[in-house]
Order: structure tokens, then sequence, then C-alpha cells
């Protein structure tokens, strides 16, 4: 297990290293002058000739990588030229918005997507099952952006229960924080949960016809012991693949329901950045949720240790 | 009991938000420093963060506000300004001549200044006391005073400016009816009262909130649910809708800037290769296979003012000589067929925006009755920009924010040297007509001067004016004291609560 965590710890040099080129390279390719971009709409040329030689524009592309991954190597991810502030503040600002809301919206997905797969799974070919279906085939084809707004005007323009959009800090108000994100939480965790479903109804389906089940309900064993304790584990490891998966492209940020519910998260944050090509926002952004999607693929492996002894072997 | 004391919050809740006035903004603005903003909506913020030295009225006048009067050399080389006394920065550091010369100087000497450009026509800045600033310049420059309402007279402290460095817009520091308290980006920006402001007796909130919400529609349900006061930019066809509920108000005024279709007339090889840059009889017959009413009514339901100019009918500087022309199919088709070419295309760059798709597919659909056949491409709006000033495009649907004084509107767009004249127009005899109107502080000469232009740009069309938006406003029944201004400024001194 020890060398299993070193190998892939020692992988992640390497990945991050192509990540980085990556995701610098494909900058490049944006079709457009940043520097024109960024100079506003007045593009006064002397503005755009400035912002060119502060951001090296004129020089190689190589070389434009090494002032930026030295500075990364540095602990420095540069500044937002738009608002003028460090790309690892704006960082810091904006991962406790978009964790809290990536990790509301897997609970509830969980909650969800796991009841309904295992009840279709238990219940198969009947309507417990049709409806869990039905459910799936809604969660996934329903639109982020128009669910957010059909929720907005809802509960909060017509039954003024919640707030139709914005941020409160946990810090600053709880009660508040929770009524601002649950809306944005149960659009993201409901288009999700419609796929833990499909998948844990799929992988219950195929424990629940395996030997051992069989073995354990022959033995007398209370059905629920047999669900839950012995069948759900088995079948839980592919659905944490999905869900370390899920999780990592949440922490990139949920850009369509961010912006419907104006939260100030990643997605927000670097949808704004590409379109005004605040490179360093970008880079800085997509070089910390690589890093983090990592990590959980990582964290990811190293639950299905647990879960499944076999792998211990 | 439980109920009577929920009651007793709710209404104390009440009294203090009464205290905060929340803004829905339609973009997240850019760095909060006069001297390097760029964005239309960061204007807006300034408007309650920095006073200038000039201020306009609804009807465009300029009139004072940090500065209490100005006055002409008799060459029209230097301008005097006399400074309001006892106004402080949000610091507690006097605003003086002294200060006035060092924003001027910032303006002018800072790398990457959005505001050099405004300010190229001033040589020098002189603090004859400490109440009177003296600014000399190259040549007369007319604009200079509406320059000065905007971020080009925005003044800031010094001594936090020189402390703050390039980072100055994080933490500005001014000398307007609130201060600076936090920015957190894309969520919001939080003001406070300043309590020694010149003209406090104005000002009636406690805080003031920005807060950006993009989509019009979520902006909108934030102020029907009551999460907001005032919202910019209402989509025109959310118009209809909310006049009919009692608790809203809907402010309208006509922009100063307009919306209208650049056509490559000479920027790059790509003029000559259409019929429409290369034919002036083929860009007539456009403009005159358009309906600017029509347009006005199905693309902004009608919350717009028709335009063929830089300025509004409603503009002072409005040349009456050249009317809006009308809708003229038989003409537009004889003028084609003098052309030989009955059925010309082109390709139409638009941005990706709903606004100027929208615009696009009108004209499309319209000048098809006259027999052009064009193509939309809908291109990002930075990379249109680019491609724009490449000239690697026919015809671009383009609007401008508008600036107070026309000239703002036009030199930089159709001189032959205007950094933003992605037309590539240039005719001397429009040069020098511009050239006059900048030079001339008399309104009748300055009028005179913008009728040539107009009679040129009018036949030539290197910019097909449409019209000019409304910019629309929705807010609380319960607001009053709103000031509608042409520039689109939210100006809260005198704004207040029922």
């Amino acid at each position: 297990m020890l060398n299993y965590l070193l190998h892939r710890l020692a992988l992640i040099v390497p990945t991050l290293f192509f990540v980085s080129v990556l995701i610098f390279g494909l900058q490049q390719l944006l079709p457009g002058d940043p520097a024109i971009a960024l100079a506003g709409e007045d593009r006064d040329p002397e503005v755009v000739a400035f912002l060119r030689a502060k951001f090296h524009l004129d020089e190689p592309l190589p070389v434009r990588y090494w002032y930026w991954a030295k500075g990364v190597l540095q602990g420095d991810l540069g500044d937002s030229v738009r608002i003028q502030k460090p790309v690892s503040e704006l960082i810091t600002e904006k991962l406790p918005v978009t964790l809290q809301l990536a990790a509301m919206a897997i609970v509830i997905a969980l909650v969800i997507g796991l009841t309904a797969g295992v009840i279709s799974a238990v219940k198969k070919d009947t309507w417990w099952d049709y409806g869990a279906n039905v459910f799936a085939l809604w969660g996934l084809s329903t639109p982020n952006f128009w669910l957010g707004i059909l929720l907005i005007l809802l509960f909060a323009v017509h039954l003024g229960w919640l707030p139709a959009s914005g941020y409160v800090s946990p810090f600053e108000d709880l009660k508040e924080n929770l009524a601002s994100m649950i809306m944005p939480a149960f659009v993201l965790g409901n288009a999700f949960a419609a796929v833990l479903m499909r998948h844990t109804r799929s992988a219950m389906l195929q424990v629940l016809s395996s030997d051992y089940v069989r073995t354990a309900r022959a033995k007398g064993l209370d059905e629920r012991v047999v669900v839950l304790k012995h069948a759900l584990r088995n079948a839980l490891v592919p659905v944490i693949t999905l869900g370390a998966l899920g999780l990592g492209e949440l922490l990139g940020g949920a850009v369509l329901t961010e912006q419907v519910f104006s939260i100030p998260g990643f997605g927000k944050l670097i949808v704004d950045a590409v379109f005004n090509r605040d490179y360093s926002v970008v880079q800085g952004v997509v070089l910390f949720t690589a890093s983090a999607y990592i990590l959980l693929n990582l964290l990811a492996d190293m639950a299905y240790f647990y879960v499944n002894p076999r792998l211990r072997h | 009991m439980k109920r009577l004391l929920f009651i007793a919050l709710a209404g104390f809740a009440a009294i203090a938000n009464a205290q905060t006035l929340r803004i829905g903004l339609a973009e997240d603005p850019d760095v909060l420093d006069p001297t390097m903003a760029r964005t239309f909506v960061g204007r807006i913020v300034f408007a309650g963060l920095c006073d200038k030295l000039l201020d306009l009225d609804e009807k465009l006048n300029i009139v004072p506000q940090l500065a209490t009067s100005y006055e002409w050399s008799a060459d029209n080389k230097a301008l005097t300004l006399k400074i309001r006394s006892g106004v402080t920065f949000h610091d507690g550091e006097r605003l003086d001549a002294a200060a006035v010369k060092f924003n001027l100087e910032r303006h002018k000497s800072m790398q990457g200044s959005n505001r050099r450009g405004e300010l190229a026509v001033v040589s020098s800045v002189e603090a004859v006391d400490p109440s009177t600033v003296r600014i000399h310049l190259s040549a007369p420059f007319a604009p200079l005073l509406a320059v000065l309402t905007d971020r080009a007279g925005m003044m800031v402290s010094p001594k936090a400016a020189q402390a703050a460095g390039d980072k100055f817009g994080a933490h500005p520091v001014c000398s307007g009816p609130f201060k600076f308290v936090e920015r957190v980006a894309q969520d919001r920006i939080v003001l406070e009262r300043f309590p020694n402001y010149w003209n406090k007796g104005q000002i009636h909130f406690d805080r003031i909130v920005y807060l950006p919400i993009v989509d019009s529609t979520v902006r909108l349900a934030n102020l029907r649910s009551g999460q907001l006061d005032f919202i910019e930019r209402l989509a025109p066809n959310d118009v209809q809708n909310l006049k009919s509920d009692s608790r809203f108000k809907i402010a309208r005024i006509v922009e100063i800037g307009y919306q209208g279709i650049t056509i490559n007339t000479g920027k790059s090889d790509m003029a000559q290769k259409n019929p429409l840059g290369k034919d002036a009889r083929v860009r007539e017959a456009f403009e005159l296979s358009l309906d600017r009413n029509a347009i006005v009514q199905v693309a902004m339901e009608g919350e717009a003012q028709p335009g063929n100019q830089w300025v509004a009918p409603s503009n002072r500087y409005y040349a009456k000589s050249v009317p809006i022309p009308k809708r003229n199919l038989e003409r537009a088709k004889q003028l084609l067929k003098e052309a030989g070419v009955p059925n010309p295309s082109f390709t139409l760059m638009t941005p990706t925006t709903s606004d100027g798709q929208r615009l696009a597919q009108v004209v499309q659909a319209m000048s098809k009755d006259a027999g052009f056949d064009i193509k939309i491409q809908a291109v990002e709006f930075a990379t249109s920009l680019n491609l724009a000033d490449k000239g690697q495009f026919e015809a671009y649907v383009l609007g401008w924010s508008g600036r107070a004084d026309p000239d703002g509107n036009l030199q930089t767009f159709i001189a032959c040297k205007g950094p933003l004249n992605t037309s590539g127009y240039c005719v001397p005899e429009v040069d020098e007509a511009i050239e006059k109107s900048r030079t001339s502080l008399d309104p009748a000469v300055r009028a005179k001067a913008y009728e040539v232009v107009a009679s040129h740009v009018s036949k030539d069309r290197p910019i097909l004016y449409l019209f000019h938006r409304n910019w629309l406003w929705a807010h609380t029944a319960k607001l009053s004291g709103l000031r509608t201004v042409p520039d689109g400024m939210v100006r809260l001194q005198g704004l207040q609560m029922k």
C-alpha cells in the first residue's frame, strides 16, 4: 500500500508539469489579442503597448512559459490585470465558496442518488423502480440554468422563502448562507444524483445477483443487512470513482449554476477571466483545480482499499 | 407572543435595511482606479466613490462638483479651475490645488493609464494657489470640460495613491459621498457613508452595496423578491411585465452612445473585395433597405431612439440638415442595379451578445427585401475586436457607450488617425472639420463643423448609425430623488428611501 501511494505521489509531478504546459499552450490558442481585450473599449494604443510589454506578449511562447512557471515555483501565481488582485488571493477568496457548493451538492446527490439507486435495484421492475428511472431521466435532461431560474421564480419571487441569488459567508450569517446556497446546491446535486442513481442501480443489480449475496440470504441474514452491509459496500466501488470525479468537476466550478445564482466561485471566475483574457487568473485557477482533481483521484483510489478488502492483497 | 416578536424584529430589519441601498449591476466592474479603469460599469461605482472636478446635469450641461467654477484664457489654451474649499479625501487628506495637479499628472504619466489619450493636449498643470489650478494646453481643446466630468476628472488621495502604487485600485481612496469598504470579486462592492463629505446633506444612505448579476432575468428576480432596491440595464423585454407592478418604477434616458454597423471601407484589402466596402452606392442601398423605427421596435422593444449620427437627434450638436433617411426599397434596388450588383453578398460580424445577434438578424431580414444576401458571423467579443482592428471584416455590429462631448463619439472612429477607426475611413475635409470642432469653444462654430462632418459621413457611410438605446433602470417605488443623466451613471446624491 505504501509503495503504491509513493508511486502515485511521484507521478503527480510530471502530471502537473504536463497540465501546466497544456494550460499555457491551450490559452495561446484562444483567438484575439489579450492586450486589446484588456485595454477596454478605448483600446488606447499606448495602453495596448504597455500591456503587451508587461505580459511579455511579444516574446516567444517558451520564454513566456518560463516567466510564468518561475513565478509558480516561487509561489507567485501572478496578479489579475482586470481587478489588480493577486491570483492566490482570488483563489483563497473563492475556494471556500466553491468547496461549500461542491460539498452541499455532493451530499444532496449522494442522499438522493444512492437511496434511489438502492431502492430501484432492490425493488426492480416495480413502480419504485420505474419512478426512480423517471427521476433519473428528468435529472439528466433538465438544463441547470432552466431549473435554476424556475427555482428562483418559485422560491424567491413567488413564495419569498429564499434569496434569489448571491452569497453570504457562513461566518457572517449561517442561516443566510444556507438559504443562499440551497438552491444552487440542489440544482447541481440533482443532475449528479441522476448519474449516481443509474450507476448505483446497475452496480447493485450486479452484486445482488452474485453468489455471496445468495449465500448470505441462505444463512438467513436479515434482508436489510444483506443489502446495506454486504451488497452496497461492494457496489460502492464504481460509485466512489464517480463521486470523486464529480467532486473534482464541481471544484473546477459550476459555470452555469454560479452564473444564474451569482455565486462567486471558481466557475464564474474562470469564465470572466477567459472572456477578458485575464491570463494569470485562468492559468492560476486551472492549475489549482487540476491539482485538486489529481489529489481527489488519489484519495478515491485510497478509498477503494477501505471499502474493498480484496484490493489490499 | 412569538409572532409579535417576529413582526417587531422584521420591522427593525426593514428599518436597518432602509439605510442600505443595494444596486444590481449588469457586469462586474474592472479595477477601481480612475486612472486605470476602462469599463462602463466601473464608472457607475465611481459615481458613489469618487467625485469629479465637474459633473453633468440631465441636459448634459457642465455643472460644478469639486471645481466651483472654470474660466478659459483669452487664447483658449489654459483652463483655470477654482477648487471647492473644505473638501477632504476619505483618508482625511485635504483636497486642494496641489492634489488636483498630482491627479492630472498621475493620469498623464502613470504606466498603462487609460486617461493619457483623453488628456493628451494637457501640456502642464499649475497649482496657482491652494484653491486655484490652471491647466495649460498645447492647443485649444473644447472637449476638455466634458473629459473632466468623467474618470479624468476624478480625484484620488495623493498620499494613498503614492503608498499603494499600481495596487491602488484594490483599496481606492477618493473624496466622493461614500468610502470603500470591501470588494469580493464577482460578488459585491461595499461602500459606506463618508461622514465628512462636502455635500452630505444630499446623502441619505449609510451603505451602498453593488452586486454584479450578469443575467438580466436573475437581476430582475432579485429586485422583485426584495433582494435589490435598484437594477441597471433592465432588459427591454421585461419592461411591459414590470410596468404593471406598482411596487416598482422604471426610469429611462436616451444614452449618449450609439449602436450601429461599422463598414470596412478602407481598413484592409477586404474593403475592395466586397461590393459594400468598394461602392458607396451599395452602402446607400443598404441604408435605404433599413427601417430604423422597425429595427428599434423589433430589436429593442421600442426602448431606443432611432438615429443616424454619432449623437442622438435630441442632442444639441445633432446636425438637423442631415435627417434620418426613410426606408426606400425601390431606390435601394435601383442603386444596386446601377452598381451592377443586384444581389450583393457580405458578411456581417457581430459579437455573441443577444442584443448584437438580434440586431444582425433584423438587419439581415430587412435588407433581403432589397436583394442583399447577408451572412451573419457571430464572434466572441474580444476576438471580434481583434478582427476589427486588423480589418478582417466586411461589416461589424458594434456600439459605443458614448462620451458627454460629441468629440468622444466621433474623432476616435472617423478621423484618419483615430485609434478606433476600424472602418479605415479617411477624408481630409472631415479631419479638418473635426479639428475645428475641437479647437473652438463657440457652440455655434462647433455645430457648423459637425454639420460638415455629418454631410460627408452620411454619404460615405463608414459607420451606419442606427439607434441610441434607452438606459433602463428599475427600482423599488419607495426610492425617490433619482436623476436620469444621459451618461447612464447612478448618482447617489438626493436618492432616498421613503
